[in-house]
């Protein structure tokens, strides 16, 4: 990494940072529980760099890390959405017959 | 397919997943578009993991397959399965999972091209070890602490803070060791060390009622994690996701310490509870009234206007059901039924709209505490469940209070309150609580479940 890219980099956390406060700030109480599984979810991209490592063929070692960051930031990503899906399903404005 | 074509597939699939993550989220503030956000998230999701394996440094698939099926295995249950109320306990596990995933990523980048990082990727993945790892060790003590099987009294020692201090400065000397020699690999695994023995002793003093600011705190170490890695590994969604991530956990817990009236540093080196004892024991205890169920239910009776106010006692006797039938009852005598939802009641933010929505309550009814305080006055009865300290009023009159300033539900201007509670114990914080010896409280004794339950088959059978 060279200081070209850390400076596009601090570009990139700050318009993110800025645009998350913006739009998080508007998220209403009721939606809290549901916004940490949701961002925790997103989270889980860095599944993306978990699986460079671990389908890089760089030694057994290094391939079993990468194995077993692939399988935890899985969890989160697939039990991320699952559990935001089944917390918004949940949600409901009228009464509805059960 | 050339190598060129390859590349900017995965580059384009990474930026459109970006954008659908910011769109998803952005449609996450309202409760009608919400899901439609999630939706696009997930699609995000799929997007950038296609990508990735169209990666040139992706040459084998058999490990990437092992990881993805054994994710997927534990991650299935993980979402379907686990139950509304060990929501709290579910989210703390998924910040330690979080931690993990990226600590690693840090440790296999280091072992893999430890001596050609540059000082930027070696002070990035140094910090992103340090924050992965304190994540990991943090949630999983937070995590025991919510399932009781570690206490959830502040568990802290004298000069726990300064020990703490010591460590964080010890892991950024690290650090800097590695930055000027990355051949170094036992400082790394020294820093590795020490970053997880600090996540265990900075949750460990956190008492069971600051709970929702710890979870927002981890929540935001795990964002910033997963930021470092996307600066040591020049990739910029990991930066964009971190940081929305790391945002929203710490926006949490600035909202969840104002509810409280405490700063971060309070929270973080106070452990209420602590100091509480001393003011408790002042005054003479007065009695509470005691009532019975048929008590509760002629007062509930001629009740034209009713606010229930869950807490965190509600979530542990699994009462959300039976609140909702109670509710139920009452609204079909014609009783106009809301809810007083404080922000911090429970364990984590939003705790009791969860289960409220779980138990079929639809959300309009569900009222954040500016938007029903002033309604207190004209209401005829207040039904807390489980709640304490939420609705002590020694946080507005009494300055000797630990809670003193913290905004609370005007539950003691309604004109009649009951309370439900498992016995007469103080709560959490021990504290004494006003309102449950004021003239016009009755306190119903026993499992919120249970009493509710008889509660909606009192008042049900007298009109019938």
């Amino acid at each position: 990494m060279n200081s070209d890219q850390l400076l596009v980099g601090f570009y990139v956390f700050t318009l993110a940072a800025f645009f998350g406060y913006q739009v998080i700030s508007k998220v209403p109480q009721l939606l809290h529980t549901p916004l940490m599984a949701f961002t925790n979810a997103v989270a889980g991209i860095s599944l993306v760099a978990s699986l460079v490592i671990a389908g890089g063929d760089h030694g057994l070692l290094i391939s079993i890390l990468g194995a077993i960051a692939v399988a935890a930031a899985t969890v989160n990503v697939v039990g991320g959405f699952l559990i935001t899906d089944r917390m918004l399903k949940m949600f409901k404005k009228k009464e509805v017959a059960r | 397919m050339s190598p060129e074509i390859k590349l900017w597939i995965f580059r384009g699939a990474l930026f459109v997943a970006s954008c659908l993550f910011l769109l998803g989220l952005r449609a996450l503030t309202s409760a009608e578009t919400a899901r439609r956000g999630m939706w696009m998230a997930a699609i995000g999701m799929a997007l950038g993991v296609a990508g990735t394996l169209l990666h040139k440094d992706v040459v084998s698939y058999h490990w990437i397959a092992i990881g993805l099926v054994v994710g997927t295995v534990i991650g299935v249950p993980m979402g379907r399965w686990i139950p509304m109320t060990k929501m709290p306990e579910r989210i703390a596990l998924s910040h330690a999972f979080g931690g993990a995933a990226v600590a690693l990523v840090g440790l296999a980048e280091y072992l893999h091209r430890g001596n050609t990082l540059g000082s930027f990727g070696m002070g990035a993945i140094g910090f992103e070890v340090v924050m992965g790892a304190v994540t990991f060790t943090g949630s999983l003590v937070a995590f025991g602490k919510l399932q009781g099987t570690i206490s959830g009294k502040p568990l802290g020692f004298r000069g726990g803070h300064l020990l703490n201090a010591i460590l964080a400065v010890a892991c950024l000397t690290g650090i800097a060791i590695l930055i000027a020699r990355p051949e170094q690999t036992v400082v790394f695994y020294g820093v590795i060390a020490l970053s997880a023995v600090l996540g265990v002793l900075l949750v460990l003093p956190i008492g069971g009622a600051d709970m929702p600011v710890i979870i927002c705190l981890l929540n935001a170490y795990a964002g910033l994690a997963a930021s470092a890695s996307g600066f040591a590994l020049d990739n910029q969604i990991l930066i964009i996701c971190g940081a929305l991530d790391g945002g929203s956990g710490l926006i949490l817990a600035l909202i969840m310490s104002k509810a409280m009236n405490r700063s971060f540093r309070n929270v973080l080196f106070g452990g209420v509870g602590a100091g509480a004892a001393a003011t408790a024991g002042s005054g003479e205890a007065k009695p509470s009234r005691e009532a019975s169920i048929e008590d509760a239910a002629e007062l509930l009776k001629i009740a034209s206007s009713v606010i229930v106010v869950p807490g965190y006692g509600m979530a542990v006797a699994q009462a959300q059901h039976a609140v909702r039938d109670l509710a139920g009852v009452l609204a079909a005598n014609g009783v106009n039924v809301r809810y007083a939802i404080h922000p911090v009641a429970g364990r984590m933010p939003g705790h009791m709209n969860v289960l409220l929505a779980e138990a079929n309550v639809p959300y309009d009814q569900l009222f954040e505490l500016d938007a029903i305080n002033d309604d207190f006055r004209q209401t005829d009865v207040t039904i807390v469940v489980g709640a304490n300290d939420v609705v002590n009023p020694a946080a507005k009159s009494s300055p000797s209070s630990p809670i003193f300033g913290m905004p609370i539900l005007n539950a003691d201007q309604s004109k009649a309150v009951i309370v439900l509670k498992r016995s007469q114990n103080p709560g959490f914080a021990g504290i004494e609580n006003e309102l449950f010896v004021q003239p016009n409280t009755m306190m119903v004794l026993g499992d919120a479940k249970h009493t509710l339950g008889k509660l909606s088959a009192a008042v049900k059978g007298s009109h019938n």
